[in-house]
């Protein structure tokens, strides 16, 4: 009921051989944060987007509306910078860690 | 009215309940590949072992039209019956009763004869089909939720507790099972989850089936939650049955002693262990070289397959046994793995199952996914565990034991009672080739032939470290055996050991890292 792979592994500079499981193969390889990316931090429905193309926004400034588990969640700016790029429309369905806004930092 | 009269009547009422949800969802429930609640008890239980409470307990809802409705048994049928002879109590939801939903007058049945198995000191086994919370009863289908966890919290560790889903459980359903010792799934009738897909699509527009969300398969393999996969009711109940004959009525007994038989493994256990310490082996043919009849009924076979747990006979009595698994990530400690030896070690040293363990890991898994999944919180679960457990502890060092590895599988450090090795036993700080890139870095740094000089060094390591003796020296192990004295040591162990005591320091409770 699931796939064996025969395959190796390193620890401490020994190649070990053994089989692979399918949550070691789909690990997620770590990104360090992208500070100009806003990211949905919950899965959930844009409500309202308070910002515009080409605006300067300070930190703490209000970006938008999440809507999710019947909460309506304001998404504040974490840096400040010029909005680049709103990726979402009001009233879009975004899943989780989904790039709401670009930002040009300063 | 006459006696006879009388019986008539008890019989033709008695026939109106035991109908269940009538023919047509009877029907239903079979068209589905399920058995019926009443089925499913006699399956399980010994041949006319079955005595049934409640039969004509009846809901007292009145909301929404439910005063017209009758509920045959409310949905839920509870009893008291014996699995090859060890006496149990169970309870199955009737999924051809208004979906087996519950309300109060279902859940208070529940509750009783869990209060029931609780007092006489028995087995609890649950059948779970059932749609969920009935609606039209409101907060009072929460109240009987909640009675049940309630209950199933306090007998934890005093009575067996045993959930089968075969059906849907969902929402709060499921922490029932979650609660209990051993979870039974079968593939295409189980769903577990506790939000179903439609939830999911409308709240976060993620579309999953119920069968990749919460199926047996899933539980079995991604989320742990289930201990037993079976590929049908049948089978599934023949698995219970077997459990059963592993552990005790309740936590004041220990496990029936079955007559003795000797492992039939035809796998020779010198020959199980390959040359090159890289390489793989499966340590379930260790288990089953070592153990009586050589018949091993392992728990969580699918998930966190990097340690394998499950229940053997060592002369007639049952054993608990942890064994990494060279087969899988090489037999590594991670998240997963930690959790699913902690809950079975735990279960054991609750029924006086004495602990086996065969050791033979590199370490902890590495990584970033690891580290941020919690690994220290988790990786401690092991070491409390083994630590706080006061049956009998026996180890088995087979090949390597490295590090904090060593340190977590039932070291001697950590109480173990008896700790063997094999002579091809490695316990040292780390690999001897991790161990040589940092004691002599300079050295092969600075050598005209690095790798030449690395090779020599990871040599002289090996030979100094790469062994039982240095540990043997400070005494951390008792004896260096032959593999194929293994099971003859481990048989003295538990002959010498019937009467050990190790009392914890008093405490209402300990504080392990959930």
């Amino acid at each position: 009921m699931y796939e064996k792979v025969v395959n190796k592994i390193v620890l401490e500079d020994t190649v070990y051989e053994t089989q692979l499981t399918k949550k070691f193969l789909n690990r997620k390889k770590y990104r360090p944060k992208d500070k100009s990316l806003v990211l949905s931090y919950i899965p959930g429905t844009i409500r309202q987007i308070f910002v515009k193309q080409e605006q300067r926004i300070k930190r703490g400034d209000s970006l938008l509306i999440l809507e999710a588990m019947k909460m309506k969640n304001e998404i504040k700016a974490e840096y400040s910078g010029v909005v680049k790029m709103i990726a979402v429309k009001e009233n879009q369905m975004v899943p989780k860690n989904e790039i709401l806004i670009e930002l040009s930092l300063d | 009215m006459s006696l006879k009269q009388r019986i008539l009547e008890f019989f033709k009422l008695k026939s109106k309940v035991t109908e269940g949800g009538g023919e047509q969802a009877i029907q239903k429930q079979m068209a589905m590949g399920k058995m019926t609640a009443r089925q499913r008890i006699n399956e399980l239980l010994d041949t006319g072992s079955f005595h049934e409470y409640d039969l004509f307990v009846e809901h007292k809802a009145e909301d929404f039209g439910m005063d017209k409705k009758f509920l045959a048994g409310d949905g839920v049928i509870t009893g008291t019956g014996s699995i090859m002879g060890f006496p149990v109590c169970i309870y199955a939801q009737d999924f051809t009763v208004a979906g087996g939903s519950l309300g109060i007058a279902h859940a208070r049945k529940i509750t009783k004869i869990m209060d029931h198995a609780l007092r006489l000191g028995l087995p609890l086994i649950g059948i779970n089909d059932s749609g969920g919370a009935r609606i039209q009863e409101g907060v009072n289908s929460l109240a009987g939720y909640g009675e049940i966890f309630f209950r199933n919290t306090r007998a934890s560790g005093v009575i067996p507790q045993i959930s089968v889903v075969l059906g849907p459980c969902a929402g709060g359903a499921v922490y029932s099972p979650a609660l209990t010792d051993f979870v039974f799934v079968v593939d295409k009738i189980s769903k577990m989850f506790i939000t179903g897909p439609e939830v999911i699509k409308t709240v976060l527009g993620e579309e999953i089936s119920m069968e990749d969300l919460g199926g047996a398969k899933v539980q079995a393999e991604v989320t742990g939650n289930a201990h037993f996969y079976a590929d049908n009711e049948k089978d599934c109940f023949e698995q219970i049955k077997k459990l059963v004959t592993f552990i005790p009525w309740n936590n004041q007994k220990r496990a029936d002693k079955f007559p003795v038989k000797n492992p039939i493994s035809n796998i020779h256990i010198d020959q199980i262990m390959p040359k090159d310490a890289t390489q793989p082996y499966d340590i379930r043919d260790v288990i089953k070289a070592i153990c009586d009849d050589s018949d091993f009924l392992e728990v969580q076979e699918y998930w966190a397959q990097n340690i394998v747990i499950g229940f053997v006979r060592m002369h007639g009595e049952t054993v608990g046994v942890i064994g990494n698994q060279p087969l899988v990530l090489a037999g590594v400690l991670d998240v997963d793995s930690s959790d699913k030896a902690a809950r079975f070690i735990r279960f054991c040293d609750a029924f006086n199952i004495p602990l086996l363990t065969l050791v033979d890991l590199p370490g902890y898994l590495p990584g970033v996914d690891q580290e941020h999944a919690g690994v220290i919180r988790h990786g401690a679960k092991i070491l409390y565990a083994y630590s706080e457990a006061s049956v009998l502890k026996m180890t088995v060092i087979l090949r390597k034991a490295y590090g904090g590895g060593y340190i977590a599988m039932c070291s001697r450090h950590l109480g173990a009672d008896f700790v063997f090795a094999w002579p091809t036993a490695e316990i040292a700080v780390m690999g001897p080739e991790g161990a040589a890139n940092i004691i002599f870095k300079s050295e092969i740094a600075n050598a005209k032939n690095p790798d030449a000089v690395r090779m020599e060094k990871v040599q002289e390591y090996t030979q100094k470290f790469a062994n039982p003796y240095k540990a043997a020296a400070n005494g951390y192990i008792d004896a260096v055996i032959n593999p194929g004295e293994t099971r003859d040591y481990i048989i003295h162990s538990m002959y010498l050991s019937q009467n050990k005591v190790d009392k914890l320091p008093k405490k209402k409770h300990g504080i392990p890292p959930f």
